[in-house]
């Protein structure tokens, strides 16, 4: 795996504000994406699988999951501003620019051709969502549920929200506990792994 | 047309369902659709779906949908200014309350981060959001399709997958590629 080198932190919480707002405002689609590569690829503040950590506990707690990893990476490294420095990063120039789009949008939403354009860049960022998630799959080799259950998980949720459409809270309120329980029995049980 | 007093109103709606929107806002547009529209009439349900719509073909997280709402409810209300306010409000309605839950949160997992509870919560949460994941986006690469067109949509959903593992073609780029190809009127 490339993350065999050391990893990097945060130099300052203006390092964070700049870090965050340049990967919120070419984030098209699910920010996810970009926020993986930012965090991982770029920066390499997080392994793989401490984003994928992470994204969980940011995903699972109100809010919305970019805000929140902001907030954890950057009260991590310096407190409430870091946190603030994340948060502001990654609402701060999207804001603005789409205050000025939705002006824009009052004159030109109609045009067949701006239609057409949002219908490609949505599948698009559609395969950049996939692509992500088939990323995020390694480090699931060292999941201490270890692959069997992990495949049965990841298909379930896969089955109960793209195939049968239940909503995401409900999936989340059924699956989530057991997974949970479940990782926490292979913790007793002492599987080889669980270090990390 | 929203009056001074139910901002406040409003305010405390979204400050409230901030601390229920597990997994983003996006999942809270049916209560918010049935507040601002159905019940109150601040704003048409043209001006609700266009503020969606443009929300999700701007840059960003997809909250800021909600500032849209807050713009085009003070536009009515009294132009450009309180459009502006307006839009402040009905975001730090939202983000600040799940904020300062999620940043307690935040320091009581770092502290913890080598408890069992705290493990096995993230080993068990891991498969799951992988799949929401890809789920998300299979759901989103037929969701914008009229019926003629969705194989279409999902030969380029496909295509990006694969020039996104295999290739190094950057993101930015795929997305303008599709933009280019959707504007062309491939899709119509």
């Amino acid at each position: 795996m490339m993350n065999e080198q050391p990893l990097n932190t945060p130099k300052s919480p203006s390092d964070l504000f700049f870090s965050f707002a340049g990967l919120s405002i070419k984030a098209f689609g699910g920010i996810i994406v970009f926020a993986e590569q930012m965090v991982v690829e770029k920066k390499r503040w997080l392994s793989r699988k401490e984003f994928l950590e992470d994204w969980a506990v940011a995903q699972t707690m109100p809010g919305a999951p970019v805000m929140n990893l902001s907030i954890m990476i950057g009260s991590r490294h310096f407190g409430v501003m870091g946190a603030l420095a994340g948060l502001t990063g990654i609402l701060l120039l999207p804001l603005i620019l789409i205050l000025l789009l939705v002006c824009a949008f009052a004159y030109f939403g109609e045009d067949p051709r701006i239609v057409g354009a949002l219908q490609g860049m949505g599948a698009v960022s559609a395969g950049l969502l996939i692509s992500t998630g088939v990323k995020l799959i390694k480090p699931l080799k060292v999941n201490p549920l270890g692959k069997t259950i992990c495949a049965i998980l990841g298909l379930s949720c896969f089955g109960l929200i793209a195939l049968a459409h239940y909503p995401l809270a409900t999936v989340l309120i059924c699956l989530g506990p057991l997974a949970c329980i479940l990782a926490y029995f292979k913790f007793t049980s002492g599987s080889p792994g669980e270090s990390a | 047309m929203i009056h001074i007093p139910d901002w406040s109103a409003l305010f405390l709606h979204f400050g409230i369902l901030s601390l229920f929107s597990v997994g983003g806002p996006m999942g809270l547009i049916p209560d918010i659709h049935r507040y601002l529209v159905t019940e109150h009439g601040w704003i048409s349900n043209a001006q609700f779906t266009d503020s969606i719509v443009i929300a999700q073909a701007s840059p960003g997280p997809n909250i800021l949908f909600l500032a849209l709402l807050g713009w085009n409810m003070g536009l009515q209300a009294g132009g450009y200014f309180l459009a502006l306010l307006g839009a402040l409000g009905c975001l730090f309605a939202y983000v600040v309350p799940s904020s300062i839950l999620f940043y307690i949160t935040a320091n009581w997992v770092e502290k913890n981060r080598s408890s069992r509870l705290v493990k096995s919560f993230k080993a068990g949460m891991s498969p799951i959001v992988v799949a929401l994941l890809i789920s998300s986006g299979i759901v989103l690469a037929g969701a914008n399709g009229n019926g003629h067109n969705d194989f279409k949509l999902w030969l380029l959903a496909g295509l990006t997958v694969l020039m996104v593992l295999r290739t190094k073609v950057p993101m930015l780029l795929l997305l303008l590629i599709g933009g280019c190809i959707g504007a062309l009127g491939v899709f119509a």
